[in-house]
């Protein structure tokens, strides 16, 4: 498998830094951390990871701050120029506020912060994400989040789906659809309609090994290297 | 100059917290309430005197960062 060069976002407030240059550098890659105050994105990068956590405290709404944060100007062009960009919980909600992903996220249903192993279908596999993973099969990996409720029109949602950009649907252990976030038709992860830009709620990065529950997060963080 | 944005969310787009304190309202016995919007007040102090230069940077303001409109509609208001 290629060695890739993954750098990853620092912003005030992010916690699952270094569990992603850990689970990264696990793989066999290279990890630079990248405050959010820098211009530009160390040369040669392969992908960008986004990690969790509450970036400038979830203020005004998670994400809303951090995405205007000098590095994300280097990181819109990056997504421009196809690089590829991985947003995981906290990530993602920067990546839907920086218009790099569609959609928004909202507070969950019920209210409560979720913290527990979830089960996940795993929808599409053409893409540079989740190419080591098989269509239909059943993931269980840890989400932590107050807002992971995804929301989307449906008119996008339709377009979405049709593009094969809904990636990821939480379940139950046979895989039937489950309600965890009140999450349009329960989505926990898609990308952009060009496949190079990532998210999802659920965190891969803490389930790398079988002592701490899963290490189904190892095949989805894979894919990047095989892509 | 005092302004004041209200952003709430869009008509249609479920509002969870809203959706809880109307529950809320119902247990304790307020049983005329049909429906609960909660949104957010930001208030806003302008060293401006120019109407209608703050309200266009008002506007900017809101469709950037004070509301997300994939799913938050806003209303401004400028008090004297």
């Amino acid at each position: 498998m290629k060695t890739l060069k993954v750098s990853i976002l620092q912003f005030p407030g992010t916690n699952c830094d270094f569990d992603t240059v850990y689970a990264f550098q696990r793989l066999g890659h290279e990890t630079t951390l990248v405050w959010h105050k820098e211009e530009q994105l160390p040369e040669a990068t392969d992908l960008v990871v986004v990690p969790g956590g509450f970036s400038y405290g979830d203020y005004l709404r998670s994400g809303s701050i951090a995405r205007f944060s000098p590095v994300m100007k280097a990181v819109q062009a990056y997504a421009g120029e196809g690089g590829k960009i991985l947003g995981i919980c906290n990530g993602f909600q920067i990546l839907t506020e920086a218009h790099l992903l569609p959609g928004a996220l909202k507070r969950n249903e019920h209210l409560h912060f979720i913290s527990r192993f979830q089960r996940l279908k795993v929808l599409e596999t053409d893409n540079a994400f989740l190419n080591r993973c098989e269509k239909g099969e059943v993931l269980n990996i840890p989400i932590a989040h107050a807002d992971g409720n995804y929301y989307v029109d449906d008119e996008t949602l339709d377009e979405m789906e049709k593009n094969g950009q809904i990636l990821l649907r939480y379940c139950d252990e046979q895989g039937e659809p489950m309600v965890v976030n009140g999450s349009v038709r329960q989505i926990a992860g898609i990308c952009n309609r060009d496949k190079n830009v990532f998210g999802l709620m659920p965190h891969p990065e803490r389930a790398m090994e079988s002592i701490l529950g899963s290490v189904d997060g190892q095949r989805m963080l894979e894919g990047f290297a095989s892509a | 100059m005092k302004a004041i944005v209200n952003v709430y969310l869009k008509e249609g787009v479920l509002d969870p917290q809203g959706k809880a304190v109307h529950h809320a309202l119902g247990s304790l016995g307020f049983d005329n309430v049909t429906d609960v919007r909660i949104g957010k007040q930001i208030v806003l102090q302008l060293d401006e005197s120019d109407k209608e230069k703050a309200m266009k940077e008002l506007t900017e303001m809101a469709e950037t960062l004070l509301a997300n409109t994939v799913i938050e509609d806003y209303e401004i208001e400028i008090a004297e």
